[in-house]
């Protein structure tokens, strides 16, 4: 917005002739100063890039039949299927959790009347958001697992919900304040109930920044490994449809196959972090991408 | 169709509202039961080690003795060290791309720095596992050390997994929040302020020293805290980078440990009692320490800068 305006030190020198060495000095510190900025963004942008090509310049060789249809981890001969099958399953089943409770928690965010108990709730979903990952997978761990006594894709699933939930409420709660009031009051005007307002008019208004935020939030929680590692871990092999057995996952494959002494391995990790990466950047961009020059000129 | 008298709500209405409340009692119940069943989890630790449990520096599994003080010193060490990196990285970021840099430019940087909060903390520490710690241990840590010997604050590890690759990545991956909302306290700033400062003559790097960096002090100060919080509770790219020694580091080529990185790598094999009991408790720990930053945050973030605005807004 401001990169547009005409650099002033041009425009002072055309006033005045001369510059005094005050001057001089500001306007050099200024270019410094623009340079330095432009160097700090600079580094990001090189450190994104940096990492994206080692992951695929690594991962894609190792991205084969045998990463593709051998189901467990293994040495000279393993695969990724079971992890990339785990991930399948335990990720939908959080979002099956976790976003219908993130989205109606983010309608009332955005409904409720203030008082101190809106208050205490809105408080409580932005702490929700700041815990650690791996905190909450010690919390299903310690209400999933212990009891049990066993780890399973259910107790991942529900610690990823956990953590999908508050960042779908905060978005959720944030679109829907987004909609015009004028929306809402035609609404009520022509004698419709809130209820009917809410669910029918204003949430589709919001349906497609709704499902952006869900989206976004299942790319978080795809590549979540600490709370699985807590929670899901303990069984290699192919899992389908049993989630109180322990299930692997795409990030808990990365996690171990990157620790352990063999080149083939290691390649699968890099080979199953270039598809956890390219689903995450997808999902981002195509939410994001549409809205990221928006926002900036608001 | 509504019994009660005085009230115009019909009771569908009524059982909507219920069932919204419902969901946001459900959230807050969600989070005092996380808070209830770590403190349930951490059994009798406190009660056995009482305050010992965060001073003192032996975690030893066989004699049953566990103190915290390692991991909370490897915590404290490397998110501070990537907080000096992360906040004058994220703060020069944000006045460029939204102060400095045209849009066509602007637009799609941002972008890339949300896309790198975006990335798998995993796949940061593969990073840096394979790539990042060779690099330090080869370029920065051998020469030093075999050249200079072992020097103080820096220590003689040239292993390369140590706080210092562990402070980098972190530094990396807490760097888009503090860019984020900076730029949002940016954005609150009225145009007017700007082309006041341009007026009398100022430079562009002049604007933002004395008129947008004073006005956004409380707002990138929260944005600060809230990226530490984030920094202490990072989990895998730590674990991976840090080189996982039990020990209270003294230079930046040490490796340590963190509260996260201890639980993500020792709680599996951990036996059930004391041992897991302590792991809940560091877990328990971090926490409270999070959960403290995300608080103070909150309160400098959206309360006082927007009302320092409010002040001086048009």
């Amino acid at each position: 917005m401001t990169g547009a305006a005409p650099s002033l030190p041009a425009s002072a020198t055309g006033l005045f002739s001369g510059r005094s060495r005050s001057e001089r000095r500001r306007i050099w510190v200024d270019r410094l100063m623009t340079l330095v900025a432009s160097l700090a963004a600079a580094s990001l942008l090189i450190s994104l890039l940096t990492i994206i090509a080692f992951v695929v310049v690594s991962g894609l060789p190792y991205i084969d039949e045998q990463f593709l249809t051998k189901e467990t981890i293994g040495y000279g001969e393993g695969g990724a299927l079971a992890a990339m099958l785990g991930s399948l399953q335990m990720v939908p089943l959080a979002t099956l959790i976790g976003a219908p409770i993130g989205i109606l928690g983010g309608i009332y965010l955005a409904e409720a009347r203030p008082s101190r108990i809106s208050y205490t709730i809105r408080v409580a979903t932005e702490v929700l958001a700041g815990l650690p990952s791996v905190v909450i997978g010690v919390f299903a761990f310690t209400f999933l697992v212990a009891p049990r006594g066993s780890y399973s894709a259910l107790a991942g699933s529900v610690a990823l919900a956990v953590i999908m939930i508050p960042i779908v409420a905060r978005s959720t709660e944030e679109i829907v304040r987004l909609v015009p009031g004028s929306v809402r009051e035609a609404a009520l005007a022509l004698g419709i109930p809130v209820w009917k307002t809410v669910l029918r008019v204003i949430v589709r208004t919001a349906l497609a920044g709704i499902l952006a935020t869900v989206m976004l939030a299942v790319a978080r929680i795809a590549g979540e490994t600490a709370p699985l590692i807590l929670t899901a871990v303990g069984n290699q092999a192919t899992n389908v449809g049993d989630f109180l057995s322990p299930m692997d996952s795409l990030p808990t494959f990365i996690w171990y196959a990157s620790g352990q002494p063999s080149d083939l391995l290691v390649g699968q990790a890099w080979a199953a972090a270039l598809i956890l990466m390219l689903f995450v950047l997808i999902a981002n961009i195509l939410v994001r991408g549409r809205t990221a020059g928006r926002r900036r000129t608001n | 169709m509504n019994q009660v008298a005085g009230s115009i709500e019909p009771r569908s209405d009524t059982l909507f509202r219920w069932l919204l409340a419902a969901v946001g009692l459900a959230i807050l119940g969600l989070l005092l039961a996380i808070v209830a069943l770590l403190f349930v989890g951490s059994g009798d630790v406190f009660r056995t080690f009482g305050l010992d449990f965060i001073f003192s520096s032996t975690w030893d599994v066989s004699a049953a003795i566990y103190g915290a003080l390692p991991f909370i010193a490897g915590t404290v060490a490397t998110s501070v060290l990537a907080m000096v990196i992360a906040i004058p990285l994220g703060i020069l970021t944000a006045v460029f791309l939204s102060e400095m840099a045209p849009s066509w430019l602007a637009v799609p940087m941002t972008f890339a720095v949300e896309l790198i909060a975006a990335l798998p903390s995993v796949i940061v520490g593969l990073f840096g596992l394979f790539v990042l710690s060779v690099i330090t241990s080869e370029l920065i840590e051998t020469p030093i050390v075999t050249g200079l010997g072992a020097l103080p604050f820096l220590g003689s590890g040239t292993g390369g997994a140590d706080l210092m690759t562990a402070s980098l990545i972190l530094a990396l991956m807490v760097t888009p929040t503090i860019v984020a909302i900076t730029q949002e306290v940016f954005a609150t700033i009225p145009q007017v302020h700007r082309e006041a400062m341009l007026g009398l003559g100022g430079t562009r790097w002049e604007v933002v020293r004395k008129v947008i960096l004073p006005l956004s002090r409380a707002g990138i100060t929260g944005a600060a805290i809230l990226a530490l919080g984030r920094a202490m509770g990072e989990t895998m790219a730590v674990a991976m980078t840090i080189g996982n020694i039990d020990q209270v580091p003294t230079g930046l080529f040490d490796p340590a440990q963190t509260i996260a990185s201890k639980i993500a790598l020792n709680f599996n094999e951990a036996s059930l009692g004391l041992e897991k009991n302590s792991l809940i408790a560091l877990g328990l720990v971090l926490m409270f320490v999070t959960v403290a930053m995300v608080l103070v945050a909150r309160v400098l973030v959206r309360g006082r800068s927007l009302a320092d605005l409010g002040v001086q807004g048009q």
